[in-house]
């Protein structure tokens, strides 16, 4: 285990960082860990924890906008903004349990790191979308800031993208601005019945292409549905594909009807989950609860082309009949479970998204010794890698921080 | 306004820098007799005019990949230009430097309509891609209000907004893809039809990079189904506090609308002399809010909307009957600009935004600021996100008029910044707010954006004299002055 660092504020950070470029010890960052199978594995001798650099700093509702220090539990803000009937857009996942952590553990700035989005990407994007404005450190032991605390801003170049799904590999963030956006008053959820994946994504794809303004649009196959905890899909029997919508009272009435209207014509029994049954629904999705059990398969995931979903899958399945999938995002996100191999299937997998119209695919979960043998995140055309790299060293020349947690050697 | 010192001997070799060009880009597209390089002697910023050394008009990537590493090879700097709509001067050429024009890129290569997504070139105009789609009931969401000539490549150079983008976000939140070359030439493509490139998010800060980091050569943009239904309420308030009230109890409420604008007593004034739109002349503010989506949602938002309107002390109050009514809700404000024409030889936009909560201190300062440079000013104000565009009236002709109007402007950007906003949400840094940068930002922040301008153009070959006040060698910002065992241990709590 590395000797840890606590820092309780921004100076500190600096301080440390700034030594450990002098000295040459790269250094880990992390929260609480919740995500630390995500990505290569990594050994430093030293680590960083900003878990405890926890906290709101500013949070006024009607600004839409939140300050608060990156350890701070993403399960807090959710109960703070909440209160305000406010929300992350972005719908952070809690993927703790995946890798066989406990639940909620995530904190702001492991959702940044890792630019997390639930079903609602599609629609409002992803923490990428959200972040405004950051403090932080740089590898080089200098505090700077980027972006701002307003909602609206195009000073300078746009630093916040950037840190998101950096993995921290740029800057150590001691200090965030959020967007948030009112929550919806109530949610329901359409389900259709007995689809296979194809006619499925093209049902997802009518409506997410009718102006019903959806929210949610998600297919889970037979082998899936089967394992939810809500009844309704559990007991389906068959495969249930789930068309989320928000809004006001009057308005998700109003809109669910016009679905069921459109979709009349596939033909499929219809129903529709109310509240908390939607609700859990949606959370079984986000968090992939799914594929939790058994952890020794390995599990990709793969973001495409949304009417690509159906014939990616349809590949590897053949390919590797044990292959266990659903997806979210109308199709353009693709969970894939299959059993453990030395190379993960990553040839499989990465061959066929390349031959379905691109995209990129992350092995998401493995054991260590595989993911440090195949490349985690999807390669990079050379152009497109060495362009990385200068920006990498833009921020942290001396490759100090979590060296290694994206690309081998970087 | 100061550019960087014109290179003589970059000067000097210009036919010879033509010729080599002319091998790249045949026939008309490379443009070096006076008269026609005229046409690109300045952008949207008119104050500003320089003719480029030469204009080179490329017809596909390779032949941009080609132009711009030659440029590389010899030094030469290269100024990126959409349809030069820009008003921060972000397309002002360079005495010594290619101006590269990407109009002849206006084709529209793919619409996926399943995948919601249209592919196109970086010359197609913003409005152009919704003209695309709309048969089949699509749009393209942000709409700056240049929409008519502005391109998206450079909507994506200035991660442009519009009225709308409080509810549809801006350019950034709408491309899922681009393809672009970089000053050496090498052509990389980031993104596509999926969502989230991997690796850093470099679509992200190209985005916004105002034509500094690489030169866009395709687009891939998410298409939207329109909403079906769009209503506006118009409400006049007494006081501009009552009118930010009530933008706040709004959102407060749970409500983003589609648009939300307010306007101060002279823009209304201005606009209603002008296009006649119905707007009442005795209130202080006015705020026109746009209602959006499907029509059961709408109805029931407006019901909420009227209310908080009255309760915020509106004292006229319209919601708009018919398609007719609504657009001339809005003829008045999209009329703004020219209506302030109307009523000085010139003016200047500005384009700060602030924290909501701050607009009656900022109008009250604001005022004070009129008064003490002897100018008008009017205000026009996208008040769902903050972002304020403060006109100020001048006479060029008038001398010395012109530089107070800019102290002025720079007098209420310092004041944006002062209450915790930042120098401009949509229009972009260029060369207008280029030297007010450390306002906003400490040398350190201002270096690291710096890095990353050398990881993607080592020379500042690419744009050079905008965005940045002082330009600064990669050497010289990449140093690193590192203490091997001078820092001491950190005292840090640890285990």
């Amino acid at each position: 285990m590395p000797e840890t660092f606590i820092p309780s504020g921004t100076t500190d950070v600096a301080d440390l960082i700034k030594w450990a470029a002098a000295e040459g010890k790269p250094l880990s960052l992390h929260g609480h860990r919740s995500k630390a199978g995500l990505g290569r594995p990594a050994q430093t001798e030293y680590a960083l924890d900003i878990g405890r650099l926890s906290g709101i700093l500013d949070y006024e509702p009607a600004e839409l906008v939140l300050t608060l220090r990156p350890g701070t539990l993403v399960s807090d803000v959710e109960k703070l903004l909440g209160a305000s009937h406010q929300m992350l857009a972005f719908e952070p996942p809690d993927y703790g349990p995946l890798w066989g952590g406990a639940a909620a553990r995530g904190t702001i700035g492991g959702a940044i790191g890792c630019n997390l989005a639930g079903p609602r990407r599609f629609k409002s994007g992803a923490v990428r979308d959200h972040l405004l404005g950051f403090t932080g450190v740089s590898g080089r032991g200098e505090i700077f800031k980027a972006g701002a605390k307003v909602v609206k801003n195009v000073t300078g170049y746009d630093l916040p993208k950037l840190v998101c799904g950096a993995y921290g590999t740029l800057v150590a963030l001691t200090e965030v601005t959020l967007k948030v956006l009112p929550a919806p008053e109530k949610t329901r959820t359409v389900l259709i019945f007995g689809l296979d994946d194809t006619k499925a994504i093209q049902a997802l794809s009518a409506a997410a292409t009718s102006p019903h303004e959806v929210a949610g649009l998600a297919h889970l196959p037979a082998g899936i549905a089967a394992q939810s905890g809500i009844a309704y899909v559990a007991r389906a029997g068959t495969s249930v594909t789930a068309i989320r919508v928000e809004g006001t009272e009057v308005s998700v009435k109003a809109r669910c009807e016009a679905l069921r209207d459109l979709l009349v014509s596939v033909g499929a029994p219809l129903e529709e989950l109310h509240s908390m049954n939607s609700a859990w629904l949606w959370r079984e999705i986000r968090d992939v609860a799914a594929f939790v059990l058994p952890q020794d398969r390995v599990l990709w995931r793969i973001s495409v082309a949304p009417m690509s979903g159906p014939s990616v899958t349809a590949a590897i399945a053949q390919a590797q009949p044990d292959a266990q999938f659903f997806y979210d995002w109308a199709g353009g996100l693709v969970w894939l479970t299959l059993p453990p191999a030395e190379d993960a299937h990553a040839a499989l997998v990465r061959s066929t998204v390349a031959g379905n119209g691109g995209g990129h695919a992350t092995l998401f979960r493995a054991d260590a010794a595989t993911r440090a043998a195949v490349p985690v995140f999807q390669p990079q055309p050379e152009a497109l890698a060495a362009l990385s790299r200068r920006v990498k060293d833009s921020f942290d020349p001396m490759n100090i921080l979590n060296p290694g947690r994206m690309v081998a050697g970087t | 306004m100061l550019m960087p010192a014109p290179e003589q001997d970059i000067i000097a070799q210009r036919l010879d820098l033509i010729a080599a060009l002319r091998r790249i880009v045949p026939g008309e597209g490379v443009i070096a007799d006076e008269t026609s390089l005229r046409a690109f002697e300045c952008d949207g910023l008119t104050a500003y005019r320089q003719l480029p050394l030469v204009a080179v008009l490329p017809s596909n990537v390779q032949q941009v990949a080609e132009v711009m590493k030659l440029c590389n090879e010899r030094g030469v700097k290269i100024v990126p230009r959409g349809a030069g709509t820009s008003l921060s001067g972000g397309a002002l050429p360079l005495a010594d430097g290619v101006l590269l024009g990407l109009g002849k890129f206006n084709k529209v290569l793919d619409i996926d309509w399943d995948n919601r997504c249209a592919v196109v070139q970086p010359g197609v105009t913003n409005l152009g891609i919704t003209r695309a789609v709309e048969h089949r009931g699509f749009y393209y969401a942000p709409d700056p209000s240049s929409q008519i000539a502005c391109t998206i490549g450079g909507n994506v150079a200035e991660n442009s907004g519009g009225v709308h983008c409080l509810k549809y976000g801006l350019t950034t939140n709408n491309i899922l893809g681009v393809e672009m070359v970089l000053m050496n030439g090498d052509i990389v493509r980031l993104g596509g039809k999926h969502l989230d490139a991997e690796g850093y998010d470099l679509m992200g800060i190209i985005c916004g990079s105002e034509g500094l980091l690489g030169v866009i050569t395709e687009v891939t943009v998410r298409i939207l189904p329109k909403p079906t239904t769009q209503r506006a309420v118009l409400a006049g308030f007494p006081t501009s506090e009552s009118a930010g009230n009530c933008v706040a109890k709004i959102i407060a409420s749970g409500i983003i609308p589609g648009g939300m604008e307010m306007m101060d007593r002279p823009a209304i004034h201005a606009a209603e002399d002008f296009v006649h739109a119905g707007y009442p002349r005795d209130v202080e503010a006015l705020l026109i809010i746009e209602l959006d989506g499907p029509p059961a949602e709408v109805d029931d938002l407006l019901l909420r909307v009227k209310e908080i309107a009255e309760r915020c002390g509106s004292v006229s109050l319209r919601v708009s009957q018919n398609e007719d009514e609504r657009l001339a809700f809005w003829a008045g404000r999209k009329a703004a600009f020219p209506a302030v024409g109307r009523i000085s030889p010139d003016y200047l936009c500005m384009d700060g935004t602030i924290p909501r909560k701050t607009l009656p201190l900022v109008l009250t300062r604001m005022g004070q600021l009129s008064e003490k440079h002897g100018l008008r000013v009017a205000n026009v104000f996208h008040a769902g996100d903050g972002n304020l565009h403060p006109l100020i009236l001048y006479d060029a002709n008038n001398p010395g008029e012109l530089a107070r109007a800019e102290e002025f402007g720079a007098d209420i950007l310092r004041l944006c910044v002062e209450v915790g906003g930042v120098l401009t949400g949509e229009h972009g840094v260029g060369v207008e707010k280029r030297d007010l940068m450390p306002a906003m930002f400490s040398e350190e922040d201002l270096a690291q954006q710096q890095r990353v301008k050398c990881a993607f153009d080592p020379s500042h070959r690419l744009n050079p004299g905008k965005v940045f006040p002082v330009l600064h060698r990669c050497a010289e910002l990449g140093r690193m002055h590192v203490h091997k065992g001078q820092l001491a241990f950190p005292d840090l709590p640890r285990f």
